[in-house]
């Protein structure tokens, strides 16, 4: 499962989505709205996805996680629209035989998603200002930018 | 030919429109969109360095060449999670 979502998402269900008998963890990462920005007040943010590439770039992510350890049970949802202080923007599941490679893949999933799924945050404040979130550079490298050979 | 342009958060805001419909000649590659928007959006230059497009949902050079009824997306840095 690989979804944009409107919806308040529904935990259980990404962790049934990944669900296998030969499972010996379930590992489950949610994303939840923090109060604060650096110390800033948040009220709430507001994600824009552009969803059927967002879906699209997540199956792939699943594919990743297939190539590197072979579990091939993912489910990723990310939610869009307002999502206020302490709901779920994110839920990832990894279901994998032994639980270390399970960690490791839902920290790659989110990883990833930071990096290359086409989601954006908008931040709300408590004065009523607003504003796009800036990139972590930690996941933004600028060499992968549409820069152009003339200039 | 035609393909269709999608904006999206910073881009959508500059730009007052969420997607429209352009006509390019054949053989059209991404940059010719970039040089479209430039004359309405001059300082769309300050974005080249991290914003990234995309062509039918994958992430595309700016030489990629274009298709009649390809989607066309101006992705400015993600900030998913």
């Amino acid at each position: 499962m690989f979804k944009i979502t409107h919806e308040v998402i529904d935990t259980q269900r990404v962790i049934s989505a990944v669900e296998v008998d030969n499972a010996g963890a379930i590992v489950h990462f949610l994303g939840t709205v923090r109060n604060n920005t650096g110390g800033r007040r948040t009220l709430y943010l507001e994600y824009e996805a552009y969803a059927p590439m967002a879906e699209k770039k997540m199956a792939e992510i699943g594919h990743e996680i297939r190539e590197k350890w072979g579990l091939d049970r993912v489910a990723m949802i990310h939610r869009v629209g307002r999502v206020e202080i302490g709901e779920v923007s994110v839920a990832v599941a990894v279901a994998s035989p032994h639980r270390s490679d399970g960690f490791e893949a839902c920290k790659y999933a989110m990883d990833r998603l930071k990096q290359v799924v086409p989601i954006w945050k908008r931040e709300i404040w408590e004065d009523g200002a607003e504003e796009w979130v800036k990139p972590d550079p930690v996941y933004f490298d600028t060499d992968r930018g549409v820069r152009r050979s003339d200039r | 030919m035609k393909v269709t342009v999608k904006y999206f958060a910073v881009c959508h805001e500059e730009l007052g429109r969420e997607e429209e419909e352009m006509e390019l000649p054949d053989g059209a590659r991404l940059r010719d969109i970039l040089d479209r928007l430039e004359e309405e959006w001059p300082e769309i230059t300050e974005f080249y360095q991290v914003m990234q497009m995309s062509v039918n949902w994958d992430y595309a050079t700016e030489d990629t060449e274009l298709s009649e009824g390809d989607e066309v997306a101006l992705i400015p840095p993600v900030t998913g999670g």
